[in-house]
């Protein structure tokens, strides 16, 4: 690691003050556990780094009847380990289960993961299917951005220099709906060769009313699978198969490395988005 | 930078360069070696301490970001001469060969029984999984494991 200064301020506008002040020369810290691997290889040598875990406000998750608040430095582990979770959204726990290991998850925090959009990162598929709104503190105020609108390209967000993300904002999901997250661990890391998470809500009659499909570790970046979306709703459990054919509709370039092709991963997205739908209808009904 | 800890309970402050690693500040500075660097890149699990109760990879923090924690290392399980229930495990059941991997598991495995005190051979697997062990073939480190619940919950 090249030397830099350390700064670990107590608020947000402090620490929003040194992004500024330090500009491209800072990175800031959250759990550390992509930061610190990219600084160890060089990939990363900011010069600063500013240390957010000790900002006042950012670790709470709260589950309301309407909405859950998970504030960006919220360590996995907090979400897989949350009381109210498994019943108001357990597409929240699951996802969270399956990062890396119990280290890793005591470490590495949900905004960090969200923020770095390693295009193998599981949040950002769980995120895609409960249509996460992401607040985000800049220079000029705060904003919020969709989830839909946030993960752009490999490595690559809706995040500008200077600023912060501070909170994920999800509704909770209505009455009969039900969600899962089914992957294939790189069996090194536990990152996704391919990962589904799927979230449906049935009507009076067993058919989806909504559907919505995230897939991560295919493309450069976690996507949509809004074809799927569209085969599926106002049908039920049998046009499952047909529709998850379309999975990896519309993805121009495919992750490729020695861990699996791009043929393969395209396979598994579309296997994975028949058991991760057909899964979560079974936890609808 | 000055940073002030609390290793094993003995509360010190000492003066370390932003950049460097827990796991090097326990070692090289601290002076306790009991906490392994096996690989130094997050995967191997051999430099696994408790950070104000989380088990964590202490090759992946920086001694910095520990600034007014408690940690505890290998040294800290065993009270008044008296091995630890985990550490007794890994001894009558032969849990470790060459010990490398063994105390980045025992802290694995205080993680695992603080959380679930009766855990079934599954969530003992799933709960060592970010520790490798290259000698043991993991079976003897799961009986340590069960026994060390089985004492401590009786
Ligand atoms: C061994 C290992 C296994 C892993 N396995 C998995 C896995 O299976 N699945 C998975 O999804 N991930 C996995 N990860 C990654 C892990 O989840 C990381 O913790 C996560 O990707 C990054 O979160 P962090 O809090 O550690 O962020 P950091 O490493 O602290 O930061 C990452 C990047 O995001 C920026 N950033 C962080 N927080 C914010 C913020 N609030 N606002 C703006 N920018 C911010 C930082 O500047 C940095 O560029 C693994 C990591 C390791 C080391
Ligand atoms: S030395 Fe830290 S995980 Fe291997
Ligand atoms: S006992 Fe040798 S690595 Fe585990």
């Amino acid at each position: 690691m090249t030397p830099f200064d350390y700064h670990a301020p107590k608020t947000l506008r402090s620490a929003m003050r040194l992004v500024q002040a330090f500009g491209d020369d800072a990175k800031v810290l959250a759990g550390g556990h992509s930061l610190i691997p990219s600084m160890k290889l060089r990939l990363a040598a900011p010069s600063v780094v500013i240390d957010l875990s000790g900002v006042a406000g950012l670790k709470r998750v709260t589950a309301g009847n309407e909405t859950i608040s998970i504030g960006a430095l919220a360590t996995h582990y907090a979400v897989e380990s949350h009381r109210l979770l498994p019943s108001k959204c357990s597409l929240l726990p699951e996802t969270a289960a399956e990062i890396g290991d119990a280290q890793v998850r005591n470490r590495g925090t949900v905004g960090g993961s969200i923020a770095h959009a390693d295009p193998a990162a599981d949040w950002p598929a769980t995120m895609l299917a409960l249509d996460a709104q992401f607040d985000i503190a800049g220079p000029d105020g705060e904003r919020a951005v969709a989830a839909s609108d946030f993960f752009v390209d490999l490595f690559i967000t809706d995040l500008q220099p200077g600023e912060i993300l501070t909170q994920i904002r999800i509704a909770v999901p209505a009455e009969c709906s039900g969600g899962a997250y089914v992957k294939m661990r790189q069996s090194a890391s536990g990152f996704a060769l391919a990962g589904v998470a799927a979230q449906v809500t049935l009507d009076d009659a067993g058919n989806c009313a909504s559907v919505a499909v995230g897939v991560t570790g295919v493309a450069p970046a976690a996507y949509r699978a809004h074809a799927v979306e569209d085969a599926l709703v106002g049908q039920g459990i049998d046009a499952v198969a047909d529709a998850a054919a379309h999975a990896t509709d519309g993805v121009e370039e495919f992750q490729e490395d020695h861990h699996a092709s791009g043929d393969y991963r395209a396979h598994l997205a579309r296997v994975f988005t028949q058991r991760a739908l057909s899964q979560a209808i079974d936890r609808a009904a | 930078m000055k940073i002030e800890v609390t290793v094993n309970g003995e509360h010190q402050s000492y003066d370390v360069e932003p950049r460097m690693l827990l796991v090097h500040f326990l070692r090289d500075v601290v002076g306790l070696t009991g906490t392994h660097v096996g690989c130094e890149t997050s995967l191997c699990g051999a430099c696994s301490v408790m950070l104000n109760g989380d088990a964590v990879k202490s090759c992946t923090v920086l001694a910095v970001q520990a600034n007014g924690a408690e940690i505890t290392t290998i040294e800290g399980l065993a009270q008044n001469g008296e091995l630890h229930p985990i550490q007794e495990g890994f001894w009558e059941c032969h849990g470790l060969q060459c010990g490398f991997c063994t105390p980045g598991m025992i802290i694995a495995a205080h993680q695992l029984l603080e959380r679930n005190p009766k855990p079934s051979e599954a969530d003992i697997r799933r709960g060592i999984e970010g520790n490798l062990c290259r000698c043991t073939g993991y079976q003897h480190i799961v009986d340590a494991v069960q026994y060390a619940s089985k004492k401590m919950t009786t």
